[in-house]
């Protein structure tokens, strides 16, 4: 099966002598959903402007369903999609002028256009609001109706770029629906986020990247299966003054009436039950101190310190 | 692409642009229309007489051919140098840059644009210059076709002007310093045999001249260049900011990183 992406090592140095990509290799395969994975400043935006033609690259190749960037460009244009990060509207004309210019410039003509027009922003809830000044939508609106235009001339290979940031939660979970539905109809989707419960639910592949390099790809059931330990928080009925000495897990006392417990898979919550009860401490609540891959993800990726190098 | 693709994004653009000047018509085509009826009225009504004629012609009859052509070059130009680099600075120009339209199609898609706001802002200051003069048309060839030209090539111009442009301030630089001057000094408002030789050959070097007197001959009949030579080195310029344009857009100068 041909890739819908396949990255090699790609190198980006900006003119201002900021290394933001340093060889990164990736491949993503057809009807994928895969998460692209950083933290700020890692080098995201960076790679998928590079996919979409807007960053000149350094070094390295992109094949976009076996088109190389550089050398069948039209056609490696056409099966792309994409979202970007920032708010990239021509704000003064309307959401329907611009979905349908958008496909004009895929050559679709107008006929046409008008019909996906009506098919996506209905789908993105944006019909209503089709003849409004786009500068006077919501921010949500504006990023709607960037995935609507993304999508006018049916690309095969869709990338987001943080398409949920400053989304209200009802939109978002709408939107993951939405975006799931074009998945399984056989668009390939990359998505970056920094939501990572969000990469855990959506997407069956991985890849992180840090300091412009990749430092995972994998599918996201064997990320998960690394994940050796995990942080429980527990909120105390009665407040304690100090923690007896526990024989299993890493304990913490982050105030009277809340303790933190850190414990590997094999030594098991019920076991820290028994040793809670045994010492007359009753639980309220109790929640994971984070996800499991965002434990991951702050294990793999460079501290702040030295990201500043 | 193929052809019928190519061409509907080339009309995409077009349309665009039209829509863009047309809606805010305030700015785009009332003031150039304002701005030379004022000439009209000050240099044809009220100081125009006293002036005489020039070179046979009534001295409101010389200037308005002049003065249309001014509002083409200024209207073209404008049009594109603050579309493009608006989309720049909204950087909708993305639409544009991640989609399989030939960079070329993009140029000549704006150009258009300029063109069409140049020659209707044209059209109608010829509207209201009738009111004001005896227009008579002597090579509605030459005048259709310099015009055209003229707008083609200012709508180029702004375009390059686009292009560099980084801040707001960038996009009246060159209309304000080196446009208009050049104009005036074109041989708007005089014959450039008025002139002193040595200030006559400097003239010679302004491209303006050569249109402003390949505009006349095709109202009045009357030149200071030999049409030719307007025709040549109109055709000379187009070419060149063409090909920078190209050059420029190909590799993505101020818009890719
Ligand atoms: N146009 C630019 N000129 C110079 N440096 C840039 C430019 N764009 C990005 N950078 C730098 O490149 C590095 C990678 O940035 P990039 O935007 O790719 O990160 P990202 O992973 O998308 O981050 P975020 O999650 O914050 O969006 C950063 O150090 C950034 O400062
Ligand atoms: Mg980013």
């Amino acid at each position: 099966m041909t890739a819908a992406l396949r990255i090699q090592n790609l190198e980006k140095e900006y003119d201002n002598g900021v290394k933001a990509l340093k060889g990164i290799s990736l491949e993503v395969q057809t009807g994928d959903f895969f998460a692209l994975l950083g933290k700020n400043g890692a080098g995201k935006s960076t790679a998928i402007g590079i996919i979409s033609s807007l960053v000149n690259k350094t070094a390295g190749k992109v094949h976009i369903f076996d088109y190389d960037i550089d050398v069948d460009f039209p056609m490696a244009r056409t099966q792309l999609g994409v979202v970007p990060q920032e708010i990239n509207l021509s704000v003064f004309e309307t959401p329907l002028q611009i979905v349908v210019n958008q496909a004009g410039f895929y050559g679709i003509d107008r006929n046409k256009a008008t019909i996906l027009a009506e098919k996506y922003l209905t789908q993105l809830g944006l019909w209503e609001k089709r003849h409004d000044v786009t500068r006077e939508l919501s921010g949500g609106m504006k990023r709607r109706l960037m995935i609507a235009r993304a999508l006018m001339h049916q690309p095969k290979l869709l990338i987001l770029d943080e398409p949920t940031a400053g989304v209200d939660i009802e939109i978002r979970r709408s939107m993951w629906e939405f975006i799931s539905e074009i998945n399984e109809q056989g668009t390939t989707i990359i998505l970056t986020t920094h939501y990572l419960e969000e990469a855990e639910n959506l997407c069956r592949n991985v890849a992180i990247i840090d300091q412009g390099r990749v430092v995972e790809n994998t599918s996201t059931r064997e990320l998960l299966a690394k994940s050796q330990r995990e942080i429980y928080v527990l909120d105390l009925v009665e407040s304690v003054k100090s923690l007896p000495a526990f024989e299993r897990g890493k304990w913490k006392l982050v105030n009277p009436t809340c303790i933190e417990v850190d414990i590997s898979k094999e030594q098991g919550i019920n076991g820290i039950f028994r040793e809670l009860n045994q010492n007359q401490i009753k639980v309220q609540s109790m929640r994971n101190k984070s996800n499991r891959l965002e434990q991951l993800f702050l294990d793999m990726t460079t501290e702040e310190e030295e990201t500043s190098a | 692409m193929n052809w019928q693709q190519i061409w509907v994004a080339y009309m995409t653009i077009v349309r665009k642009e039209v829509t863009r000047f047309t809606r805010i018509w305030q700015q785009t085509l009332l003031p150039p229309v304002i701005t030379t009826s004022l000439y009209f009225v000050i240099f044809g009504s009220l100081i125009g007489p006293r002036i005489g004629s020039m070179e046979g012609y009534r001295y409101m009859d010389f200037i308005v051919p002049g003065l249309i052509l001014m509002s083409v070059i200024t209207s073209a130009y404008a049009n594109v140098s603050s579309s493009f680099f608006g989309s720049k600075f909204q950087r909708s120009i993305e639409e544009l840059q991640i989609s399989p339209t030939p960079n070329s199609v993009i140029l000549l898609g704006y150009v258009t644009g300029g063109m069409a706001r140049g020659l209707l802002v044209g059209l109608v200051v010829t509207i209201v210059a009738i009111f004001f003069s005896r227009l008579s048309v002597h090579n509605v060839f030459v005048m259709l076709s310099i015009s055209m030209l003229t707008a083609l090539l200012f709508a180029m111009g702004g375009f390059l002007n686009g292009l560099f442009a980084r801040k707001f301030d960038d996009v009246s630089i060159v209309p304000n310093f080196i446009l208009t001057p050049l104009t005036y000094l074109g041989g708007v408002f005089y014959s450039i045999q008025l002139l002193p030789d040595f200030w006559q050959a400097v003239s010679h070097l302004n491209p303006i001249l050569y249109m402003i007197n390949g505009f006349r001959y095709g109202f009045l009949g009357i030149s200071d260049i030999p049409l030719g030579i307007s025709y040549l080195i109109i055709l000379l310029f187009i070419a060149a900011l063409f090909t920078i344009n190209l050059r420029l857009l190909n590799k993505g100068y101020g818009i890719r990183s």
